[in-house]
């Protein structure tokens, strides 16, 4: 019979030999199962001198215990290799795109739109709507051009039979929003506008946001620092700008503002006055008490500039391939 | 308005170039659309006189000339020129002049004959830009003098963009005033002297109209000859101006209408019959205008008549049949005041556009008249000879305009403006603008003369002062206002939000256009919309869009034609309903989706999207404003969409909206084979919601029961959801549907629908004997509302 010291030896090198949880099970149950070598010797004690069992019993128990610690071991290393081996089988290749629905955008005259109102509400301008089938008091007589006034026919209007018309700009919310809420008022209107007209440089709708302040000692000092502001934050840079002497039924006095694009280019980008006194008047408010301000901005125009979009009449063809890169 | 600037500094001549001078203009308001050039480089280029051409021995199309340019000997040159002729006077470019285009001449040979210079056309020394010919100066043309010097060259014209209110800048004169108010720079300009009668001829005018025609002066010439052509210098501006030369009555009439703003008629005074009547045109009448056209007059249109009728559509254009020919040796000068607001559109309703028609609208000095007739009559006398008659000044005082004076106050001036400007330069602004002003303690009075009828109102002024002290020396200064917080309305679910989800889902935003074709308009409304406009841009864009469809499917068809196999768009924007005098607009979310369910990818098959793909996309955003139970989707119909996969959203028995599919037939037409899926909702309806009040969370664990129902196919898995929910307790918390089955084990024309329910108590932990009895209630009610057959119990 083998010695106890190398039976555990033997089981050690099985132990070691194991390549794999089963085989490694099969010398568990060869040496510590119910008939294994070592549970044997166990068994095989009552044959054992009375005075020697103690003696022996403790050796056997010690070579058990080593067998089954390096068993433990051994399984603890199969097992841990295993899992880094599945792991491994497990690994992607990180590079391939992600799977799923993917993302839309905004328009570019949508993503100008709301970065000029947030501009504004910031510095605590309410934002205002108005209709698009305007009547002629409204787009017209209530700004200063009465019936036969030579700007109406520069407005290129289109009409509805009974005189209705499409709203040829945003000044018509004006007239709406003093009429509606009175003075102070601090308000932008954004919205589309239409114009009898179609070639390079022209659609027969755009957008243009309208601004309007009324308050008591509202000056063209106000308005030009407002509109550098604007333009310095919608361009986020430092903009030279240029007030023009211009003319608006409704604004007096007016003016025209360029931005100065590169060196000696300006670019006109916006009109503006102070609100004319008949305008105030005819919107009930005292312009002996208030004066204020209003401004109208062509959204695509600037979107033009921000994006350098070249051709206008781009924004309303819907191509995804232009539209995507402003997503 | 263009005009040569050698012409503007003859009126005033302020220190400063050209380009200073443009910007200048710019800056107070006349905008400067564009600048030509005239004549530049001709250094070397003489007036030289043609004494002998003959041919070319070896080339036909040229010709020999002998070329005297007034000293030495003639010079022998080649010219090619058609129109070359003995006795003519032309520019000549004599060798080694370097023309305007760069061009450097030598003397050479042509085909063998020695040519010792060019003569010029006008494109060659830069006077235009179309010729047929050498240019053909006037017989009196100095021989010898130097071209720039003849010409008065180089010069420039500049065409100003002038504002609507400044009808009075449409003349050398007017723009001459206003840059010497900018520049404070003195007027000159020529001395306008009255003509004295040397015959006592008149033609009898009677203001049968005075509201319409509160001014006409007058007067006959006889014995003129139009046989010699205008003086170079007088065409030469006119064509620097954009006109070209006629005969000299109607280059006069150009010239004083371009020099002081007054359009001008002649008539051949032999031609008028009776005494002359400005008033309304008649209903039916007809007129043949001077370009031979001839017009049926509306009645709000006025007209000059005599004894034979209309003779000429007042400010707008002269009749035929008293035009001034060469022939014509007697002439009758009109110069009216016809008010704009009689004028005002009055040229468009025939397709009409002139430059008198322009002026008149904008507005003519009332005051103008009888200048603009002596100094047509100096002119004409000085070119044509012939005599004068005396000038009548027929006119009605109490119907001509008159500007009010106004009061400019040194306090609403500071206000308006926000900076304050020192009281002598606002003075002697006004005084530069020829404004005749009287400072007191409180500011100044001011008279406006004649022609600034724009100046209505104190502000108005303001603007003067301001736009002659130069709005960029105005100091920017922020406001400082209280603006009080607004509300910030929760109930209300921002659109943005909803355009930002719609994104987040792949949706592309476009703009459409609002207005759209008819036809496809009323096939997808269903009917005719009443919101057709008069005066569309084209046919395919003249009625209001009842629905953004239409402008979707275009777009969606264009991009699958651009090779997008996968579209996805959506728009935010107005529909237009009701009748035409109370129209109604509706503010619309609407998507369309054409292709695959998502774009093509690694290790997913491809699937074309279908109903509940589109559906799932648009409770997406139903979500936002309330919970997917709230909204039920009824079968429906429509007109563009499939039968069988339409469906009406509403919530709380509100219309919202409808999902659906593109009828195949229109699909097909539109290029969208693969199918297009759709979706509209009113946005003000849709997107509103209650502000959320929140309960107590149960502690207690949930007991979840399954059942399936065998019902009828016509069934709506929404009609079951609504039976369990009525049947079942407060104890059912939710209900899902998580199968529906069709096929084997099932009978034809019936489904199975698999339901979930949900059931929780917040006070304590249920029992099953709770459970069975609320699924017992719930079997029941489905059995008895859609004779429904429990097929399994788990």
């Amino acid at each position: 019979m083998q010695s106890l010291s190398e039976l555990v030896e033997q089981a050690e090198a099985e132990i070691s030999g194991a390549s794999d949880l089963g085989e490694l099970d099969a010398v568990r149950i060869k040496y510590l199962g119910k008939k294994g070598e070592l549970t044997s010797r166990l068994k095989g004690l009552s044959e054992v001198p009375a005075a020697e069992r103690p003696a022996a019993g403790q050796e056997i128990n010690k070579a058990k215990n080593a067998v089954q610690a390096s068993l433990n071991a051994r399984r603890d290393a199969l097992q841990s290799s295993a899992l880094a081996e599945k792991l491994l089988s497990d690994a992607v290749d990180v590079s391939l795109p992600g799977r799923g629905v993917g993302r839309g955008g905004r328009h570019p005259v949508a993503r100008a739109s709301i970065r000029i109102e947030k501009i504004f509400c910031n510095a605590g301008f309410g934002v205002r709507t108005g209709p698009e089938i305007e009547d002629d008091f409204h787009n017209f007589t209530a700004l200063n051009i009465p019936e036969n006034h030579p700007a109406r026919a520069m407005h290129d209007t289109f009409y509805f039979p009974g005189g209705n018309l499409l709203r040829t700009h945003t000044s018509p919310v004006q007239i709406r929003s003093m009429l509606e809420e009175g003075v102070p008022i601090r308000i932008i209107a954004p919205g589309r506008v239409y114009r009898c007209d179609s070639d390079q440089t022209h659609t027969p709708m755009f957008h243009q946001v309208e601004g309007l302040v009324i308050d008591r000692g509202i000056s063209f000092a106000n308005l030009k620092a407002v509109l550098h502001q604007f333009v310095e934050n919608y361009f986020e840079r430092k903009a030279k700008l240029r007030f023009r002497a211009s003319y608006f039924p409704f604004t007096e006095p007016s003016a025209e503002v360029d931005v100065e694009w590169e060196e000696g280019k300006w670019l006109e980008i916006l009109g503006c006055g102070m609100v004319h006194p008949n305008v105030l008047i005819n919107a009930g408010i005292d312009p002996e008490e208030y004066t204020g301000y209003a401004f109208g901005i062509g959204i695509e125009r600037l979107a033009m500039l921000r994006y350098g979009v070249k051709d206008l009449r781009t924004f309303f063809e819907n191509d995804l391939r232009f539209l995507r890169q402003f997503n | 308005m263009k005009f040569s600037e050698k012409w503007l500094r003859e009126w005033v001549n302020p220190s400063l170039d050209s380009e200073e001078l443009i910007h200048r203009l710019t800056m107070i308001g006349h905008e400067v659309d564009a600048v030509e050039a005239y004549g530049e480089g001709l250094d070397g280029v003489v007036v030289a006189e043609v004494l002998a051409v003959k041919k070319h021995p070896d080339a036909d199309r040229l010709s020999v000339c002998q070329v005297s340019t007034g000293d030495g000997e003639a010079l022998e040159v080649v010219c090619g020129a058609p129109n070359v002729r003995q006795g003519m006077k032309s520019p000549f470019a004599p060798a080694g002049t370097t023309l305007p285009n760069g061009v450097k001449l030598r003397r050479s040979k042509i085909r063998g004959v020695v040519s010792n210079g060019m003569l010029c056309s006008a494109i060659e020394i830069g006077l235009g830009d179309e010729s047929d010919g050498i240019v053909d100066l006037h017989a009196d043309a100095p021989v010898g003098q130097a071209l720039s010097e003849y010409l008065n060259l180089p010069d420039r014209s500049l065409d100003l963009d002038l504002t609507p209110n400044r009808g009075d800048c449409f003349s050398v004169m007017g723009i001459a005033r206003d840059v010497s108010a900018m520049t404070s720079t003195p007027m000159a300009g020529p001395q306008i002297v009255p003509i004295k009668a040397t015959i006592q001829d008149e033609h009898p005018v009677d203001l049968v109209l005075p509201e319409g025609c509160p001014r006409f002066a007058a007067r006959v010439i006889r014995n003129i000859d139009l046989s010699a052509r205008s003086p170079v210098w007088l065409i030469e501006r006119l064509r620097r101006s954009g006109l070209r030369e006629i005969h000299p009555v109607v280059d006069i009439t150009n010239y004083v209408m371009l020099e002081l703003g007054q359009p001008l008629h002649a008539y051949d005074c032999q031609l008028l019959n009776g005494p002359i009547r400005p008033r309304l045109a008649k209903k039916g009448e007809r007129l043949t205008l001077l370009d031979e056209k001839e017009v049926e007059l509306l009645p709000n249109t006025l007209v000059i008549t005599d004894d034979s009728g209309p003779i000429g559509m007042a400010g707008i254009m002269g009749g035929l049949s008293t035009a001034v020919t060469t022939n014509t040796t007697d002439v009758f000068f009109e110069a009216a005041f016809w008010p704009p607001e009689f004028m005002a559109g009055r040229a468009r309703q025939y397709g009409m556009h002139t430059d008198a028609s322009l002026r008149f609208e904008r507005g003519v000095d009332p005051d103008l008249q009888v200048r603009a007739i002596e100094r047509a009559t100096s002119l004409l006398i000085s070119i044509s000879g012939g005599q004068a008659g005396p000038l009548v000044d027929h006119r009605s005082d109490k119907h001509l305009p008159k500007n009010a004076p106004l009061e400019l106050r040194k306090t609403r001036l500071a206000r308006v403006l926000g900076t304050e400007i020192a009281s002598d330069r606002v003075s002697q602004i006004l005084t530069d603008l020829g404004l005749k002003t009287r400072e007191n303690k409180s500011g100044w009075e001011v008279e406006i003369p004649s022609y600034r009828f724009d100046i209505d109102v104190e502000d108005a002024l303001v603007e003067e002062v301001a736009r002659i002290f130069g709005y960029d020396e105005i100091p920017e200064t922020t406001a400082i206002s209280e603006t009080p917080l607004a509300t910030a309305n929760e109930s209300k679910i921002d659109l943005e939000l909803v355009a930002n989800a719609l994104v987040a889902r792949d949706y592309q935003e476009v703009i459409t256009y609002s207005f759209i074709d008819e036809e496809t308009n009323t096939l997808v409304n269903g009917k005719k919309s009443a919101l057709v406009l008069s005066n569309p841009i084209s046919s395919e864009m003249s009625v209001m869009r009842s629905s953004i469809w239409p402008g979707l499917i275009a777009a969606a068809s264009a991009n699958t034609a651009r090779q997008q196999e996968r579209v996805r768009l959506f728009e935010i924007g107005k529909t237009f309903h009701g009748p035409v005098n109370a129209p109604q607009e509706v503010v619309r979310v609407a998507g369309i989706a054409v292709g695959d369910i998502v774009q093509e990818q690694w290790g997913r098959p491809s699937q074309a999207i279908d109903f509940f793909d589109i559906k799932a996309d648009l409770v997406s955003i139903l979500s936002m404003a309330g919970c997917e139970s709230d909204y039920e989707f009824l079968p429906g119909e429509h007109p563009v969409l499939q039968p069988g996969q339409v469906a009406s959203i509403f919530r709380e028995k509100e219309f919202l909206g409808v999902i659906g599919k593109l009828h195949p037939s229109i699909a097909k037409k539109l290029n969208l084979d693969k199918g297009a899926l759709l979706f509209e909702l009113d946005a003000e309806k849709t997107f509103t919601t209650d502000v959320p009040v929140a309960k107590t969370i149960s502690k207690y664990p949930t007991i979840r029961r399954d059942i399936a129902v065998v019902v009828n196919d016509g069934v709506t898995v929404a009609a079951l959801q609504e039976a369990v929910e009525s049947a079942a307790s407060d104890l059912v918390t939710s209900v899902r549907v998580f199968d529906v089955y069709r096929g084997p084990g099932i009978e034809p024309g019936l489904k199975s629908v698999a339901l979930g329910l949900i059931l929780q108590e917040t006070s304590r932990t249920l029992t099953d004997d709770d459970a069975d009895a609320v699924m017992a209630a719930v079997i029941r009610k489905l059995e008895q509302q859609f004779a429904a057959v429990l097929r399994d119990k788990n």
